[in-house]
């Protein structure tokens, strides 16, 4: 990790590039400093800060956030008194470990590399665009990363929300959409595609802090695209939060208000008082976009973000290096972490040769024995969590009722458990206290139990010698209006924990071998991707495709947005596919049957049709889903009755063609026919793009044609919004409906009658288009039965849900199982290839690696007091646990690389012949028997 | 003149220490290559680190 560093040269060829550095001082050794902010409490000059957009002060020496990595404070030489004008250094014998170092000098380092990733972000809008909201000129408009922090528990206002004018609590609040984006007063005519998103956010974050208090949000399309995107808008206009589609002029300040004068659609201007405003700015490209194409010669397009193409979307115009994240176009944080291990397999491609060769492997400590008869030493930790804990439940309080129970030995405080400098700590208490447990009452242990286990591990201490208590979500966040009786529940739960904790053993740690082989279910665009960048990385897949050929979608497109034709695309992949001598594909196949577990799953493929059909059976490490998805048919608008109602696909396909009519005179175009609340629940994202494509095909072939397009909101995210615009300029009508008032068609013998309210003239409108066009969204494949055999869980919509949302965009919930394409979500093609990328790096990393690591939390069965009644055969769904012959009974045995640790056998053994690692019946008796126990000895603070 | 450092091979620079960058050079280490993160503040995370809740579920950012 190389911080404070900009690069300055790049140079050679994939494989093999020099790049120069030059890394700014940061004035303090980071080896020797504590981050204790000592340094921070004498510093007398104030220094506006960055971290908090300004909006709160801190000094020149100084750390950006608690958790902040590297946990070493830095001194910003723009404001420091002695940089500036050799005075002060008054830090310098205040740090007790002398690590502020003045004489640091700038250094330069050169590093060789194979290949390069790019992902330096996104940039903000220019201050001149935000003038005409008065941001600036009035302190009640704010920007939305500024309101981010004011909401912030953690911010500067401890996440009070006040008027920066006068300290009042704002009672009626204003979010102005695009500000930034789609405006080509700054020349950004396209969406930054997540201001939506966070906007709404905000807003049911300020209405969780204040229920009473009026928002409106001000916006020309509502772009909730994404995977159960639109059901969080739903929430939010069900919590009162409005929704005016009106266009902002200009923000005013009035009295101690802000005016709003904004136009609707209809024509009229309006104005309206609030209390505050947030513009919801968008993202720029990266302030340096300019140096990094300089420097590293890659393409950038007309907005200054890189250039990509519709079949690679990582690859930058130079070879071997890569982009990743929002300097590839405005996205979201789930998008960028999937377009990273996208980028990590494209990557891995350029250096496969090198694999292994540079890295390190991490090493532990020997674990420390820890037997019956040691004496038992817990240590308790209480996290304040900021104040997202401590500003209700009483933590002093809970740490010192801990202390006074039999067994501990140590109990502390930390503000942020998971803060490096508090790791440290954490490490070094446990071997100079020699603890033995360790419970931890912080957050969830969903998201920092592995860390803390890590910990335990650097410790010495095997990793199931902690006890995590959930004080965050359990009690702060449930009960954040009782702070005695959550400052109590929290007493409870530590109290509880720490009696399980004096029972808890450490368990071993297994491994076992991995197949290194992929199956891939599904042969469309994302399953033959996933196929060749697992080739590429050289391992074997088999490709299993329920049709006769592979291709997929693919096949019924015939151009892209971008101008593309797909053909050519189509019949490049599908050929390299079949020639691959890594990949093995079998069309006209099903997956009948899997067993198994990561790296060593074993599955029943039927193939063929008649007297061919055959079953064959292959071993493999991983699973890639990919089975995708086609056009949803809804009995709609007379589809299917009038053949003057097509869908968007079969226009498509009539476009491509060479009939004479293929782009009649006048066409109507209904957009979410049969999505977003009728027989589909959900946006499938693609299909605003599709009909942009197609309308600007029509008007390529018959210019006269007069297109009208009925929407809710137009979608077209992302630097698509320009053939939105483009399609407005060439004279197409965009006319938006609400979902009370649809457009009805009917048939009228051969011709197509379309009725709906024009919401811009205010008026019924009949008319009979030569062409009815629906978008009608997007449905997934077989996933049902799928989900079944692999025990993937499924949305409520049918897709399969990822692991986790943000952070495991591309993993299942079972592990070894890999998602991607249209099986997951609706998404265009481009994405469709990053999630294949995606998927295929991280089904690659078990395979690599060669060994999975099992969760030692398993089912045990003491085979003494089992009488082999083979109850928990029958119930395992997993097939983890199997009768053997012992003399001459039976007796139960698990598979411990199969088992999950559900524990349905454990519950149902009529004997309590098996227990499960780390939830023993003593341990969770002495749990459950510590919850009614409030009486506890006195006890000394060590 | 660039400081002699121990060069390694298999290496990979990232440039951004974002999110993005973050998820990047995990997944690099775990594919088996040496990586190379460079970030020009003093600290990675980029603006997520500045995020308090996150879209639609609401979970923390940090």
């Amino acid at each position: 990790m190389v911080t404070n560093a900009d690069l300055l040269a790049l140079e050679g060829k994939p494989g093999n590039f020099t790049a120069k550095l030059n890394i700014r001082p940061r004035y303090i050794d980071a080896d020797a400093c504590t981050a204790c902010g000592l340094c921070t409490q004498y510093c007398p000059k104030h220094h506006s800060d960055p971290y908090n957009e300004g909006l709160s002060i801190t000094r020149p020496i100084h750390i950006d956030y608690a958790q902040a990595v590297p946990a070493t404070y830095y001194i910003d030489p723009s404001s420091c008194m002695h940089i500036q004008h050799n005075t002060c250094q008054i830090c310098v014998p205040v740090c007790q470990s002398h690590a502020i170092n003045f004489n640091q000098k700038p250094e330069s380092r050169d590093l060789k590399i194979g290949a390069v990733i790019l992902s330096p972000g996104f940039g903000k809008i220019a201050e001149e665009t935000l003038e005409k909201f008065s941001y600036g000129k009035h302190p009640d408009v704010v920007t939305a990363y500024e309101y981010e922090r004011m909401t912030t528990a953690s911010g500067p206002f401890l996440g009070e929300i006040k008027c920066f004018s006068d300290g009042r609590h704002p009672k009626s609040m204003a979010f102005i959409q695009c500000v930034g984006s789609r405006d080509l007063g700054c020349d950004n005519g396209y969406c930054s595609s997540v201001c939506c998103m966070y906007s709404i956010k905000e807003a049911l974050v300020t209405k969780e802090h204040d229920p009473e208090v009026d928002i409106t949000v001000y916006y020309m399309d509502i772009r909730t695209q994404g995977k159960d995107f639109d059901a969080a808008r739903e929430r939010a206009e069900a919590i009162g939060i409005k929704f005016v589609r009106a266009k902002v002029a200009d923000v005013t300040p009035w009295d101690n208000h802000l005016k709003l004068t904004y136009s609707t659609l209809d024509g009229q201007h309006k104005f309206d008082a609030h209390d505050m405003v947030i513009l919801s700015v968008g993202l720029e490209s990266p302030k340096d976009a300019k140096s990094i194409s300089n420097i590293t010669k890659i393409d950038l397009n007309k907005y200054d973000f890189c250039k990509t193409e519709t079949f690679t979307p990582l690859q930058t115009s130079q070879d071997g290096i890569i982009v990743a994240g929002a300097f590839q176009g405005p996205k979201d944080i789930p998008e960028s972490a999937t377009q990273s291990s996208g980028a990590a397999v494209l990557a891995s491609t350029v250096l496969k040769k090198e694999r292994g060769k540079g890295t390190i492997s991490k090493e532990y400590p020997a674990e420390l024995a820890v037997t019956d008869d040691d004496e038992v030493r817990i240590g308790v930790f209480v996290c304040h969590c900021g104040i997202n804990i401590s500003s209700v439940v009483d933590c002093p309080d809970v740490a010192e009722d801990a202390g006074k129970m039999d067994n501990v030995t140590y109990y502390t405080e930390n503000l942020y458990s998971c803060s490096q400098d508090a790791q440290e700590q954490i490490k070094k208490t446990i071997k100079d206290q020699k603890l033995n447990r360790v419970v931890i009452a912080a957050c969830s242990p969903r998201t920092h139990e592995p860390l803390f286990q890590e910990t335990l591990k650097d410790a010495g201490l095997n990793r199931n010698l902690f006890e995590m208590v959930n004080i965050r979500d359990q009690c702060s966040w449930v009960h954040a209006n009782e702070p005695e009786e959550a400052t109590d529940k929290s007493k409870d739960l530590v109290r509880m924990a720490v009696s399980k904790a004096a029972h808890i053993q450490p368990l071993p740690e297994q491994t076992v071998p991995v197949t290194p082989k992929a199956l891939i279910l599904g042969g469309g665009v994302a399953g033959m991707t996933a196929a060749l960048s697992l080739a590429d990385q050289g391992f074997e897949s088999v490709l299993v495709e329920k049709s006769s050929a592979i291709g997929g979608n693919l096949k019924k497109l015939k151009n892209t947005l971008a101008g593309d034709t797909v053909g050519g695309f189509t019949k490049q992949l599908t050929t390299k596919v079949k020639k691959s001598s890594m990949i093995d594909v079998v069309t006209d196949a099903t997956l009948a049957q899997t067993s198994g577990f990561i790296g060593n799953f074993s599955s029943v493929i039927e193939s063929g049709k008649g007297k061919r059909k055959k079953e064959q059976t292959f071993d493999h490490g991983v699973i890639v889903v990919a089975t995708g998805g086609h056009e949803h048919r809804p009995d709609l608008y007379q589809l299917g009755k009038s053949k003057k109602v097509v869908t968007q696909q079969e226009l498509e396909t009539k476009l491509a063609g060479r009939a004479k009519n293929r782009a009649p005179n006048s066409i109507v175009m209904i957009q979410c026919a049969g999505s977003r609340g009728e027989d589909l629940n959900y946006c499938s994202k693609v299909c605003c793009n599709h009909a942009m494509k197609n309308i600007l095909k029509i008007k390529e072939i018959n210019p006269e044609s007069q297109i009208i397009v009925l929407y809710r909101d137009i979608r077209t995210y992302g630097f698509a919004e320009d053939a939105y615009l483009e399609a407005r300029k060439k004279g197409v009508v965009f006319i938006p409906y609400e979902v009370d008032r649809k457009p009805v068609v009917t048939s009228k013998g051969t011709k197509v009658q379309v009725d709906f309210f024009d919401s811009i003239m205010q008026e019924e409108v009949s008319m009979t288009p030569d062409l009815v066009t629906l978008s009608v969204g997007i449905v997934p494949d077989g996933t049902e039965e799928l989900s079944k055999m692999l025990k993937l869980p499924v949305t409520a919509n049918g897709f399969f849900l990822e692991a986790h949302v943000k952070l495991r965009p591309v993993e299942a919930a079972v592990d070894g199982i890999y998602i991607c394409g249209l099986a997951h979500a609706p998404k265009p093609v481009e994405e469709t290839i990053v999630q294949a990328q995606a998927a295929a790096a991280k089904a690659a990393m078990p395979l690599v690696k060669g060994f999975v690591t099992v969760d030692p939390i398993v089912s045990s069965v003491q085979q003494d007091d089992c009488i082999g009644c083979g109850i928990c055969v029958s119930l395992c769904p997993y097939g983890a646990i199997q009768m053997e012959k012992i003399g001459k009974k039976r007796k139960a045995k698990t598979v411990s690389a199969s088992c999950k640790a559900c524990g349905i056998c454990a519950s149902h053994c009529p004997t309590f012949a098996i227990s499960m690692g780390g939830f023993t019946n003593e341990q969770l008796v002495s749990q459950i028997e510590a919850f009614g126990n409030k009486t506890r000895k006195e006890k000394v603070k060590v | 003149m660039g400081k002699a450092i121990k060069q390694r091979e298999g290496a990979v620079m990232i440039l951004g220490g974002g999110i993005a960058g973050i998820q990047a050079a995990l997944d690099m280490t775990e594919l088996g290559y040496y990586v190379y993160l460079v970030e020009k503040a003093p600290a990675v995370g980029g603006v997520m680190a500045q995020l308090d809740k996150t879209f639609p579920t609401n979970d923390c950012s940090l």
